[in-house]
């Protein structure tokens, strides 16, 4: 690492004006009043419209497709197959198994098998029906044992010829000699079921090519630069002649990471018909899309002593990765490399595999590959609470490991505010008088978690930085900055304004942001493993420290005083010493203008070499930590099996607020989304395959009648590397809400909720089954 | 967005208009309320109809009158919205305005009316689907195939009546007024339900609901809906229970009566909890057990199928719980029963 990625926690000019401060978004305004563009918003002059044809089978090899009814159709302007698109990509450039359009073989129900460009929708959906695919259906794979267990069919084709997608194993210490020697060893199976993003718009992409054969794509993805990187590869053209653009975007939770199939169909498409063509999904098709997250289960085993501290975790997870790799390579590893704090582990093992399923494919959803696992850890170490009779705030407070430490596997930790975390949720919540006595169905959960901030794990090896920022100055005192970063409604564009006009003593309004246009950019690697603020931030610091030492250094010769002098704030200039002495900020910068010629910077980030020194040591090894800690309350009805979440209390560590309302909102989206999918949604197959029910109506969300009360406490650690101190905000603060949950519920009502989602009729069938327990339980003076 | 299929729209202004357009189209029309279940089956491709007659132009076809011996008169086209913040109903016809406040959500409580409510098509989970899932799946007996998925080896549809309003009327004893080109006739609600789900209605496709009576209710009637859904908005029932009291003088229980919803192709009343309640005073411990045996006919009888989202057994296990809970409010003058 160089003093380039490292700024230091001060402000640039004693006081904060901005950061810390709670600031509106900066493209709040177009997104309330509608005037924010979308990609559907986009429409072209001789626009085409695209739709896909996708397989009714789960697992079938295509034995001909015959689209010439298809191509003849008035209105018909192209049509394309799998062999127009045969180059295979993977967004892990070690698992490229998908195709655009299906190749030979189609492996879920709805997996795309061609598209068609018409000059309207329902030219489009009139010429799918007219394609001819033949298929021969294959045996199809729903359960992920059967998919483990059984190697005919396989799925994809592998070296090993079976259906694993991935195997991660990995030992740290002596873990069965923890587990021999140590006094109390709790072991379960527990499982996380399916769920999905479900972002408010549906995917959508537009794409043009020029006279010069130039191709621009605008597309709702969260990471451009790799569809760009991906775009070249399949069409076979040079990256240098395709431009990527993302529009005002509708929210992504990590569903839009990925490059999709319509992405590289309406570009095939248009350069096929030489016109502008647009695809939008419906929702159905979104579902389809899925990318999710991983069913899991979970067998967990845990040694401590009777103290409650840990000695050991032996962890075996079975991965439902669906029909396609995505980032399941990283998903694998997250499963086990994630779970390593904010406890002190002194040994650990896991054994995570992915299968591949005839299912829609997973990948990252919010809190990516450590949700499941954490919720089976912290539902475990609240089975040890209860073991050991230990109040399960103080069992975790003495687990802790605490600020500038190592893992167990090796990763770094620098700040830490676990500690506090717990703390502040302990008496906000007022803990001490709720647990074990709120009375007949109420009860109180505890559950903590650490989560990345970025990784530096590039996804493809590089040396170059891993974001960046470019500022131009305009005389007129507009400075625009291009981030490569994709601001997916987590504000990260926002976020580097505030950066840029706090160091260079801007207003707001003086700020414009261009970001994600990859002609117009510096590279970003995306919206992803909650990266964006920590490194984008650190990178727009670097550029406007440049810039800023340019213009100070030339108002100082100007006005003849020393540069400690000269303040850049609120949009002037001024002298510290003689307030006769100011300016405006664009004056200020004509003179600097003066002496330098036009004005301009670049920062950089990169992060340091971090992970532990084997295999896959690097993938979860984040340059900062963020920690939450939950406490969720509940009241149980104990003759339905209905779940009312009354309030929940969660504390984030995000190291610094650089927006205080922005990391709110963070929190409290996440503890809602963690919550509905643990109470309502389940993203599953049927009996046939087909998705359960591919509709908003079916796949219930949470309405704002299902939403408990939240409470959000920020937690402030200063990380030395972030910028300004600050970490992560995204992900996190979904974690512990799960396991706090089913926690609540065991203080509420006994039962212990091992097994997600946590519907009414599980919770239903818990209670009689306890309840019949209890009644059988020998009497005293019985035999039995 | 999903398409809607190309059909002719035609809004006529009076009802006889509306008579002659659906007399002339043989069977090619269908008809338009609200369009908050029509349009999406639309677009799911359950029906295909050439025309499409709009109600929402007749005269005469939105409001809520009290007729002179106090039975009220609700035209087809009145929002749900309306029927359940209507004062009158809610004095009058507590179940009814208790169900409707329970339709589905807010905006589309604006839009859907009482009529396209007592019309609504059944509903499946292997049925209200997209046409490219129902291709995948094969079809199913009510539209296009030869299967049914919730019995299997079943011959008869299945699909459940879903509609909140309906258990409400019967329990009021509503009457239907059907119309057709120079021809009118009134049929008790509790008639209209067969118990095929693919049509689950005593009536021709091409009857137009042009009113709904609700007779004058005794002094002593007491009512209240309860309805089991997955959120606390948006959701089709799981199951829908609608109770009726009728007190007499003492306040002792003279008559009673329980209807369901969401269980199979129709409404189904619980035969014999009159019996059980009868002379029964709310507030004792003989009330409160007489609600408890009624609550266990109701368990008995109404049997929830697997053909709406979400566990069966669940929805059954619900039954005695939610006709316990709605009997007692609609003894307090309470309700609705929601969420569960
Ligand atoms: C997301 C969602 C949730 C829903 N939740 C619920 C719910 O919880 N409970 C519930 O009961 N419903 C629910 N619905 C269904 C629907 O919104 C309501 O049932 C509504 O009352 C239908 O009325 P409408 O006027 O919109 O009917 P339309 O959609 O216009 O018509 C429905 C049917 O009735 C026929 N019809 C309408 N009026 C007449 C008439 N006068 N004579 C003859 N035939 C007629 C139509 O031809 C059509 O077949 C939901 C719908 C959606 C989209
Ligand atoms: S019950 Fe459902 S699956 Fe069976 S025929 Fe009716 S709609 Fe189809």
């Amino acid at each position: 690492m160089s003093a380039r990625d490292q700024h230091g926690l001060a402000a640039p000019h004693g006081e904060f004006q901005i950061i810390g401060k709670p600031q509106r978004k900066i493209d709040g305004a177009a997104k309330a009043t509608g005037s924010a563009l979308y990609t559907d918003d986009l429409t072209l002059p001789g626009m085409l419209h695209a739709k896909t044809l996708r397989s009714p089978h789960p697992h079938a090899r295509i034995v001909s497709i015959d689209t010439s009814a298809a191509q003849a159709l008035p209105g018909v302007h192209g049509v394309i197959t799998g062999k127009d698109l045969p180059t295979p990509y993977g967004v892990i450039p070690w698992t490229p198994d998908e195709t655009a359009l299906a190749v030979d073989k189609v492996r879920f129900i709805g997996d795309e098998v061609a598209a068609v460009a018409a000059v309207d929708e329902d030219t489009a959906l009139r010429a799918l029906e007219l394609i001819q695919v033949e298929y021969e259906v294959l045996h199809s794979y729903q359960d992920p044992k059967e998919a483990l267990e059984r190697d005919e069919p396989t799925i994809h084709q592998n070296k090993r010829g079976d259906n694993v997608s991935k195997r991660v194993k990995l030992d740290f210490g002596e873990v069965d000699q923890a587990f021999e020697t140590s006094p109390v060893v709790i072991k379960g199976d527990y499982s996380f079921h399916g769920s999905t993003h479900a972002a408010i718009e549906p995917h959508c992409a537009l794409a043009q090519v020029d006279g010069d054969g130039l191709l621009t794509l605008w597309s709702a993805t969260q990471i451009t630069h790799y569809v760009h990187r991906a775009l070249s590869s399949v069409l076979d053209l040079a990256p240098h002649r395709i431009r990527v653009i993302q529009p005002a975007i509708g929210g992504a939770f990590g569903g839009k990471s990925d490059p999709f199939s319509l992405e590289f169909c309406v570009a095939k498409l248009a350069q096929i018909t030489g016109r502008p063509v647009k695809m939008l999904w419906t929702r159905e098709e979104v579902f389809y899309a899925h990318r999710g997250r991983h069913p899991m289960e979970m067998q967990y085993s845990l040694a401590a002593n009777e103290d409650g501290k840990i000695q050991g975790v032996d962890a075996r997870i079975l991965i439902d990765g669906g029909s396609y790799s995505s980032f399941g390579l990283v998903t694998t590893y997250y499963s086990g490399q994630l779970l390593t704090g904010p406890y002190d582990f002194p040994t650990y093992r896991f054994d995570s595999t992915r299968v591949f399923t005839n299912k829609p494919p997973c990948g990252p959803k919010r809190g990516h590959g450590s949700v499941q696992p954490r919720f089976a850890f912290e539902v475990q170490l609240d089975e040890l609470a209860e073991k050991l009779s230990i109040d399960p705030i103080e069992l975790r407070r003495r687990n802790s490991l605490g600020p500038q430490t190592k893992t167990v596997n090796g990763q770094r930790i620098t700040s830490c505010g676990f500690d506090e975390c717990l703390l502040q949720v302990e008496e906000a919540s007022d803990w001490k008088n709720k647990r074990q006595s709120l009375g007949s169905g109420k009860g109180v959960g505890v559950a903590g978690s650490m989560y990345i901030t970025g990784t530096n794990y590039p996804i493809y090896p590089n040396e170059m930085p891993q974001a960046g920022i470019q500022i131009k100055v305009d005389r007129s005192g507009v400075v625009t900055v291009f981030s490569g970063a994709n601001d997916i409604g987590q504000g990260s564009s926002s976020m580097v304004a505030y950066v840029v006009a706090e160091e260079l003593g801007l207003t707001l309004d003086m700020l414009r942001v261009v970001a994600a246009d990859t002609d117009l950019c510096p590279v970003d690697l995306g919206a992803y493993s909650s990266r964006v603020t920590f490194m984008v931030g650190n990178a727009a610091i670097d550029a406007s420290r440049k810039l800023r030492k340019l213009v100070v250094g030339s108002l100082a010769k100007h006005w003849d005083v020393e540069e400690r002098r000269v303040r850049l704030v609120k949009g002037e200039a001024l002298d510290l010493e003689d307030p006769e002495r100011h300016m405006t900020m664009a004056e200020a910068f004509q003179i600097a203008e003066v002496e330098h010629d036009t004005l301009g910077a670049t920062g950089s980030y990169n992060t340091p070499t971090l992970g532990g020194d084997y295999r896959g040591g690097s993938i979860g090894a984040s340059p900062a930590y963020s920690f939450s800690a939950h406490v969720v309350e509940v009241e149980v009805d104990e003759e339905t099996g209905r779940i009312d979440v009354q309030e929940v209390w969660c504390a984030h560590d995000c190291g610094k607020a650089l927006n205080p309302i922005l990391v709110s909102g963070q929190i409290e989206g996440s503890v809602y989304m963690g919550i509905a999918e643990a109470l309502y949604e389940h993203h599953q197959t049927n009996r046939f395959g087909l998705h359960s029910g591919p509709s908003l109506l079916d796949y219930p969300l949470a309405t704002t009648l299902d939403t408990p009360e939240i409470k959000s406490l920020i937690v402030e650690s200063n990380d030395p590397e972030g910028p300004y101190g600050a970490k992560e905000a995204g992900e996190g603060p979904l974690h512990s809400a799960i396991p706090a949950l089913s926690n609540a519920i065991f203080d509420a009502v006994g039962i212990r909720l091992r097994h997600l989602p946590f519907t009414p009729d599980v919770v239903l069938r818990a209670l009689r089954e306890k309840r019949a327990n209890d009644n059988q339980a020998p009497s005293p003076g019985s035999d039995a | 967005m999903l398409r809607l299929p190309s059909f002719q729209l035609e809004e006529p202004k009076s009802l006889y208009a509306a008579l002659v357009l659906l007399a002339e189209a043989k069977g090619e029309a269908m008809v338009i309320a609200g369009g908050t279940d029509l349009l999406p089956n639309l677009k799911h491709g359950l029906f295909a109809p050439k025309l499409l007659v709009s109600l929402a132009r007749i005269e005469g076809f939105v409001g809520i009158e009290e007729e002179p011996d106090g039975a009220l008169l609700v035209g087809p086209m009145t929002p749900l919205a309306r029927v359940a913040e209507s004062e009158l109903v809610q004095a009058k016809a507590p179940a009814l305005a208790q169900a409707a406040s329970l339709v589905a959500g807010p905006q589309l409580r604006t839009q859907g009316t009482l009529g396209g409510n007592v019309m609504l098509d059944t509903r499946c989970q292997w049925y209200n689907q997209t046409h490219f899932w129902r291709q995948s799946l094969g079809y199913c007996l009510k539209k296009d195939g030869t299967a049914c998925h919730v019995v299997q080896g079943g011959k008869k549809c299945v699909a459940a009546a879903s509609n909140d309003t309906a258990p409400a009327l019967m329990t009021l004893g509503a009457t239907l007024r059907f119309e057709r080109l120079n021809e009118k006739r009134e049929l008790p609600i509790k008639s209209l339900w067969s118990p095929d789900g693919i049509w689950n209605k005593r009536c021709d496709k091409d009857e137009l609901l042009t009113a709904i009576r609700i007779p004058a209710q005794d002094p002593g009637h007491r009512g209240a809906y309860g309805k089991l859904r997955t959120r606390e908005s948006i959701d089709f029932p799981l199951l829908g229970l609608a109770a009726r009291l009728t007190l007499d003088h003492e306040g002792r229980v003279q008559d009673a009566e329980i209807s369901g919803v969401a269980l199979a192709a129709r409404p189904s009343p619980v035969r014999g909890v009159a019996d059980v309640l009868r002379g029964t005073l709310p507030g004792t411990a003989e009330f409160d057990e007489a609600v408890e045996a009624a609550a266990q006919l109701a368990y008995k009888q109404l049997r929830p199928l697997d053909n709406v989202p979400g566990s069966a057994w669940y929805r059954r296990e619900m039954v005695p719980v939610l006709a316990r809970r709605t009997l007692q409010a609609a003894a307090k003058g309470e309700g609705p029963v929601h969420p569960l």
